[in-house]
């Protein structure tokens, strides 16, 4: 007995593009770059949750191991993102992404 | 009963992931970022990818917020420390996110008709089945995914040193 055979992919679909839209807002809504580096993961997740959802409907494993990528590659991100983090930090003494400012025009 | 399951297990994910945005404190965000992280394994168990489960929980529960925990400490964040965007702005992003989702509901409407009724197989999510696919479609992407893994840590290090001279 598994969530397959009762629940319907819609609300999978629901259920991921919430978490999305979440991600999506916490971006915009905050100015704290780790805040926005969680949100990040958050839509890394919701995308990782779709992939299993259809690898599990569909019977086919190759979404899933499509998910051990993306988790590569987000230990990786965190990793250097998080680096840039504590040199920012070093530099300008506030993890506020309005300081960053230089480069605008 | 794997109905409601679901239903709560959902409630408490969109829950955990609003409280990671509108928490004041970089501490509490991080561990409501966590609890997301542990109903998003309740729901790979239940959609029977049990071991993406055991290994989704080491990785991100275990390592990465392990990471962000550490770095928020290490920055001494806290709730005084923490910028705030004014209260136009913070409205505009509700606004846009708000209809970003009714966007990408409304174009992920007749997703589910791709998918085939009723041909499950409840061990797709099994260590045996994943190994094979892993390591003889996908063993190339596995070798290249240490590279990546090699380069981040020599970035990490460099960019951690004292002075870049």
């Amino acid at each position: 007995m598994s969530a397959i055979e009762v629940v319907p992919l819609n609300w999978y679909l629901l259920l991921s593009t919430i978490l999305f839209t979440i991600g999506v807002l916490g971006v915009l809504f905050r100015r704290n770059a780790i805040i926005i580096f969680m949100s990040v993961e958050l839509m890394l997740n919701a995308v990782n949750l779709l992939l299993v959802a259809f690898s599990s409907y569909l019977s086919d494993s190759k979404g899933q191991v499509f998910v051990f990528f993306i988790m590569a590659v987000a230990a990786a991100e965190v990793a250097v993102g998080l680096a840039i983090l504590m040199v920012v930090y070093r530099n300008t003494k506030s993890s506020d992404i309005n300081v960053l400012n230089k480069l605008k025009w | 009963m794997i109905t409601y399951l679901f239903g709560f297990l959902s409630f408490l994910a969109i829950m955990f992931a609003l409280m990671v945005v509108l928490s004041k404190n970089p501490v509490h965000s991080v561990l409501y970022l966590v609890l997301t992280f542990f109903t998003i394994a309740g729901h790979y168990v239940l959609l029977n990818a049990q071991f993406l489960a055991a290994v989704h929980v080491i990785v991100y529960a275990g390592a990465i917020m392990v990471l962000f925990l550490f770095i928020i400490m290490l920055l001494n964040l806290n709730e005084e420390t923490e910028p705030h965007k004014n209260v136009w702005l913070k409205a505009s992003a509700t606004v846009a996110a708000g209809l970003l989702l009714v966007v990408l509901v409304g174009s992920l409407r007749g997703a589910e008709s791709i998918v085939a009724s009723n041909t499950f197989n409840p061990n797709i999510g099994l260590i045996e089945n994943l190994g094979k696919t892993l390591f003889g479609e996908f063993l190339l992407p596995f070798e290249v995914s240490s590279i990546l893994l090699l380069v981040a840590m020599v970035g990490a290090v460099l960019l951690g040193k004292k002075s870049i001279k």
